[in-house]
């Protein structure tokens, strides 16, 4: 059993947000809105600066609040811990946006309640999500952790990183590698 | 000296800047909520003890009207689901996990059991009503005679229901403002509280007034020692808590909720009523017609404040 | 019809029969769900996807890739994993290239301006109408002025057309916007020092720089793939950067070293590094000695140079100017002092690219790994077309005795040259203007206005309805790069490649390759002899024949490389003469000294903001390409409006919030748009920045219309650069204004 995640490595990363395109292209998200996007994090007074720019999106996690609070299983555990929306089965009743601490859903303009899938069309078909094959300073990592030779798994090994805010307890799958 | 800045190239509707998933639907249906809950509660409580003739409008009138009130809600809730042609799919499952999923079965539950309630008075209420086919008739006399476990079946839901509506908002860590197990008795006070104040609105029996009155005052002052309550929690809690709290120590929340909920919600009708009390002539609409405005209000912020309160993305607001 | 126009007005919105008028409030709905997708399991086949080659137009870099359709719908756009220029990675202008076909706000038709009820409007033309009308004012220009009155302004692939176009007409007159207002004085300096230019994609080795120094280059912000590419995977692995900038950029943020230096003194800064590493002679003295020309005079001219003497000018610590001039020398030669790219600032810019040039030779990084290499570039021959006819007179003989070393035509240039002055016998009476939007691209718009009054012909060739198409007497509707071909894309790199362009998708509306406008143009002009094939399939066949190849084989393959047959370094010990006057690389400029420039850079002090003013700089964002992409759907989603940053202690002093709007004022009273404030900590108090393409005042621009402000605005005063006429656009300066009730 896969348990898929990412890492962004906020060296690379310059936050050109080619991620958001290429999740709008391939994913047909609408004008307008975005599945992932760019966080850029700025510490300290002129001139002793320090800046993180990260790439965000839905964290995939362990624990999924937006899972719990969700009236009708519609959101729910696919493969690999990918949490995905079914949209079929979504009322709109909006208790996933609220519940999750990373902002991560949004409701689609057709009603139903949308977000980051990971790409797991392109997964399935043993590629990258779309956000990871284009970015050109090569700044995310996607694999699986159960596979200790996987870049990914490596990655975390030899790098420090990070979650984001893991006191919520949600136990995300988004690391940021420092 | 360490500052954050941040800028963001996210922009999804209703997300950002401020998180906006719930209008004035949700507050309306919590309120209705609350107050039905309140209303059955009491209309339960008092057969129960056998004061129905004393108090003829708690237990038999204002029941009347908590179908039509929860009909209502349930509109105003649904026309908050964006995907509404798949609402059906509430019921098919239950998700315990989901405050939002036993609410709606508590409410598909509630809502036949407040039409069965209100029929089995109708008969008292205006004696020349006949149901028009015997069937009717023999179902109107059947659980009459079950009145009984009726309405401990109905102690029991609207307690739920009123508890359920702050429980749906604590339930969500991810708004600090809502993460506390304050709110679940918070709104089952307050909707207990609304529930009584429309009682006493509707009661034109000097006894029955009087006798709401003073549950009313006892039910205020609990929910402002949970306000009390409240608020020192979340200044003894995480920094996010201690933000939320802000919101209404300071900051924008502070006039509209210490002003319309607090003062005006709950101080002033608590004073009127013990001066009421006291035999001093204070027109009971007052009091009751504060409580239940506060009511409302209280709901309208709670649930907007809820939605402000973030962990990350402050920088957005 | 053809009465003169006394003066052109800006037609601002929908005229006669311009597009359709504005579709209400449903402008930013106007989004397609026909094709929904969903997310469950039972997911997506890849049924009916297919791709087409390309390469970007999106910005000059060029990218390879390919698009892709799903169903016969456009889908995605993808970089071309042979392609070097992107190695398969686009960067989110070429992904979201797809919206720049999409974009519901595109000319349409082609537009001719006439007089309606003492109104100028545009009435719909058909394509043979627009070339009559064209081809008979060029005549008469020809008759009256001389076919060199007629200049034209390009930027893109579809110009060379034109270009040719116009040469077989018998004017040389063209110019590109990138060389006057951009990189001229780069090319020029290193011309001048190496002999030879930078070029474009810069031939810098970056990937295996062990240091890297950056002035004023915020590579992150600007998003030339490759080269962003190379620079992150230099500081992944660990490379030392420099970064000198007054703003703490993305570059800054992946640095060692930040220096915040006080604007307009770089040369300062420049000037000490080659103090030090002269005179703590941490020079590559073999290299010096082998290739270098007057290494004595640069020591005796920056003796007075100190770290201390800069210290006060630049603000920069001389401890600091020590410790990175020999962090420089200590990886030479892999480190590699970038030339920059957008130089024109003070107008001393050949001066100031010049000492960069002097540094990378005395670090010895010319010719060397981790410095610059040797680029190169396929050698496809072009078909045969007849000699042009000789051009009698050029945009210099309006400047006798002035900007003696520009090697192109500058377009401010020939602005100015269309204005008519006693002094002059003729000036500029046509301008054709191709994928440039003059009134946002040169400085002091005021003058382009003015310039543009004087004109008998404007045909503006566009895409989208720019402002410059507002002032066009014959505005033609280009289609998108997806939807034509082009000529081969043959640029420099480490690796000779080929790129094809073919169209993914039919023209929509009404618009036409260019290649097709000028064939039929031509026709018209009696010129059709230098366009002697009918389609550009034809002509690319032809071309890539002569490299045995074919247009089919490059349909399928999109890029194809070739055999890199020179070594990319070249100065390892070998004997090599430059293509300067000694032969070697001119520490002293011996063509500077023969013009009467100095002959090694000099620091001059720049002209400081007065009271309570801060210096403008403007920049770019990832997301946009200058003006050009502000409209697109996807690109103008992540970022709409720009914003002007200010330090957040001179926000408190002028009592200026974080995202409240106000107006800047230039020196001469130049206001911009409304713009909204970033309050930040990430740049000096003695200076303001932006990025600049933002503030379109044409509605036709339904999204980026009145979005933001225009740095070009407060441009008001340019320092000219002596040597090569490149536009100093650095030196102005604004204050902070409430915006009116």
């Amino acid at each position: 059993m896969a348990r898929y995640a990412m890492a962004i490595d906020t060296k690379r990363c310059v936050g050109c947000t080619d991620c958001v395109v290429a999740c709008q292209t391939e994913n047909n998200v609408p004008v307008g809105y975005c599945r992932d996007w760019i966080v850029e994090e700025t510490t300290g007074t002129y001139p002793e600066l320090h800046m993180e720019i990260r790439s965000e999106r839905c964290n995939h996690c362990e624990d999924a609040p937006c899972v719990r609070s969700c009236p009708t299983s519609a959101s729910h555990y696919a493969d690999g811990g990918i949490v995905l929306v079914d949209h079929d089965e979504c009322i709109g009743c909006k208790a996933c946006i609220t519940s999750c601490p990373y902002d991560a859903r949004f409701v689609h303009p057709e009603g139903y309640v949308d977000k980051c899938t990971f790409c797991i069309h392109r997964v399935k078909e043993g590629k990258d999500p779309a956000c990871v094959s284009v970015c050109p300073t090569h700044a995310m990592i996607f694999g699986d952790l159960e596979d200790e030779n996987s870049e990914i798994s490596e990655a975390l090994k030899t790098r420090k990183h990070k979650t984001l805010i893991p006191e919520a307890g949600t136990v995300p799958h988004v690391y940021y590698l420092l | 000296m360490k500052e954050i800045e941040i800028t963001s190239g996210r922009m999804n509707p209703g997300i950002d800047p401020v998180l906006h998933a719930w209008g004035w639907e949700i507050p309306v249906y919590l309120f209705i909520g609350g107050l039905v809950a309140g209303i059955l509660f009491f209309s339960a409580l008092f057969f129960l003890r056998g004061k129905t003739e004393q108090y003829p409008t708690t237990v038999k009138r204002a029941p009347l009207l908590t179908p039509i009130f929860l009909a209502i809600g349930l509109f105003a809730l649904f026309l908050d689901l964006t995907h509404k042609l798949y609402f059906w799919r509430l019921y098919t499952t239950i998700r315990l996990e989901s405050p939002m999923s036993w609410g709606a079965w508590t409410l598909l539950i509630i809502f036949p059991l407040s039409v069965i309630w209100s029929a089995t008075w109708f008969k008292e209420i205006f004696p020349e009503w006949n149901w028009k086919w015997s069937f009717l008739n023999r179902l109107d006399d059947w659980f009459t005679a079950y009145r009984k476990v009726l309405a401990w079946s109905l102690i029991f839901l609207s307690i739920i229901l009123g508890m359920y509506t702050g429980i749906l908002l604590s339930a969500f860590n991810a708004r600090p403002f809502w993460n506390t197990s304050i709110l679940g008795p918070l709104f089952l006070v307050s909707g207990l509280s609304t529930g009584a104040a429309a009682i006493m609105l509707m009661s034109k029996n000097k006894a029955e007034r009087q006798i709401m009155s003073k549950i009313d005052i006892s039910l205020i002052g609990i929910e402002i020692f949970l306000i009390i309550h409240l608020f020192m929690g979340f200044l003894a809690s995480i920094e996010v808590h201690v933000q939320a709290a802000e919101l209404f120590l300071g900051g924008p929340y502070t006039a509209v909720f210490w002003t319309f909920v607090f003062t005006l919600g709950l101080v002033v009708p608590l004073i009127a009523e013990l001066l009421e009390w006291r035999g001093y002539h204070i027109p009971v609409k007052v009091p009751a017609f504060l409580v239940l405005i506060g009511g409302l209000v209280l709901r309208f912020i709670v649930v907007d404040a809820g939605q402000t309160s973030r962990w990350l993305y402050k920088f957005m607001q | 019809m053809s009465q003169q126009l006394k003066r052109r007005e800006f037609i601002k919105i929908s005229g006669a029969g311009v597009g359709g008028m504005m579709a209400g409030s449903g402008l930013l709905q106007a989004v397609d769900f026909s094709n929904p997708q969903t997310d469950s399991e039972e997911l997506i086949e890849r049924k009916g996807t297919e791709r087409t080659a390309t390469y970007c137009e999106m910005c000059f870099w060029k990218c390879a890739g390919w698009v892709y359709k799903k169903d016969g719908k456009p889908w995605k756009i993808v970089g071309h994993a042979e392609d070097p220029n992107s190695n398969g990675r686009f960067c989110p202008r070429g992904t979201g290239g797809i919206g720049a076909y999409t974009d519901k706000d595109r000319l349409k038709t082609p537009l001719i301006r006439v007089q309606k009820n003492g109104k100028q409007v545009f009435r719909k033309a058909t394509w043979d109408e627009a070339f009559e009308y064209i081809a008979r004012k060029m005549n008469i220009i020809k008759e009256e002025h001389g076919p060199d009155c007629i200049a034209l302004f390009t930027h893109g692939s579809g110009g060379s057309y034109f270009k040719n176009l116009l040469r077989g007409f018998g004017s040389n007159n063209v110019a590109a916007p990138s060389y006057a207002q951009c990189r001229g004085p780069r090319e020029e300096a290193y011309m001048l020092t190496y002999g030879e230019v930078v070029g474009s994609p810069e031939r810098t080795d970056m990937q295996n720089s062990k240091c890297i120094v950056l002035l004023g280059s915020h590579l992150g912000e600007n998003m030339h793939n490759g080269q962003v590419q190379e620079f992150v995977e230099a500081v992944a692995g660990g490379a030392s950067v420099i970064t000198v900038d007054p703003r703490f950029s993305t570059a800054a943020s992946k640095s060692k070293y930040w220096l915040p230096i006080k604007p307009a003194t770089d040369l300062a800064l420049l000037l000490a590094w080659i103090h030090v590493i002269i005179y703590e002679e941490l020079y590559d003295k073999e290299y010096v000695e082998q290739y270098t020309y007057g290494f004595e005079q640069l020591k005796a001219s920056v003796k007075h140079n100190t770290p201390e003497w800069a210290y006060p000018i630049t603000t920069i610590k001389p401890h600091l100017i020590r410790e990175t001039a020999r962090e420089m020398a200590r990886y030479a030669p892999a480190t590699l002092v970038h030339p920059g790219r957008h130089v024109t600032w003070y107008g001393d810019d050949t001066q100031r690219v010049r000492a960069n040039a002097i540094l990378n030779a005395l670090l010895g990084s010319w010719g060397r790994r981790g410095g610059f290499y040797a680029p190169a570039k396929a050698k496809v021959k072009k078909p045969q077309i007849p000699d042009y006819p000789e051009f009698k007179r050029s945009w210099r003989d309006a400047f006798p005795g002035k900007y003696p070393l520009a090697n192109l035509a500058i377009s401010s240039g020939i602005c100015d040259a269309t204005i008519p002055t006693p002094e002059r016998d003729c000036s500029f009476k046509g301008w054709i203007v191709y994928g440039t939007n003059l009134p946002l691209t040169l400085p002091q718009p005021e003058k382009t206005y003015e310039a543009i009054q004087n004109l008998d012909l404007l045909v503006a060739v566009d895409i989208m309805p720019s402002e410059i198409t507002g002032w066009a007497d014959v505005v033609l509707p280009e289609c998108t790069y997806l939807e034509r071909y082009d000529d081969l894309r043959i640029s420099q790199g480490r690796v000779p490649t080929v790129a094809l362009r073919a169209p993914a998708f039919k023209p929509k509306y009404d618009s036409k390759p260019a290649y097709w406008m000028d064939r039929e143009l031509s026709k018209k002009l009696n010129l059709q002899h230098y366009f002697p094939h009918e389609t550009m399939e034809s002509y690319l066949n032809e071309r890539l024949k002569s490299i045995g190849s074919s247009l089919e084989e490059l349909q399928q393959i999109g890029v194809k490389r070739l055999d890199n047959l020179y070594s990319l370094y070249y100065l390892n010990g070998e004997d090599y003469t430059f293509a300067t006057a000694s032969g070697k690389i001119e520490l002293y400029s011996t063509l500077l000294a023969e013009a009467g420039y100095d002959p090694i850079p000099k620091y001059k002090a720049h002209e400081e903001p007065p009271e309570g003013y801060y210096r403008l700089v403007y920049g770019r964002a990832p997301m946009h390409t200058f003006g050009r992409t502000i409209n697109n759907p996807h690109l103008h989603d992540l970022k709409s409006e720009n914003e002007v940053w200010i330090n957040r202690k001179v926000a408190e002093l002028w009592g200026i919030r974080d995202g409240e709007y106000i107006i800047l004022e230039n020196q001469d009273g130049k206001q911009s748009n409304r713009i909204k404030v970033k309050v930040t900590e990430r740049i000096r108090h003695d200076t303001v920045y932006m990025v600049h393409g933002f503030g379109h005042t044409d509605k036709r621009m339904r999204r980026a219309y009145n979005k933001g402000a225009d740095d070009n605005a407060l441009i008001s005063k340019v320092h000219v650069d002596p040597i090569m006429g490149g536009t100093g656009m650095r030196g102005n300066f604004v204050t902070f204004k409430r915006e009116a009730a």
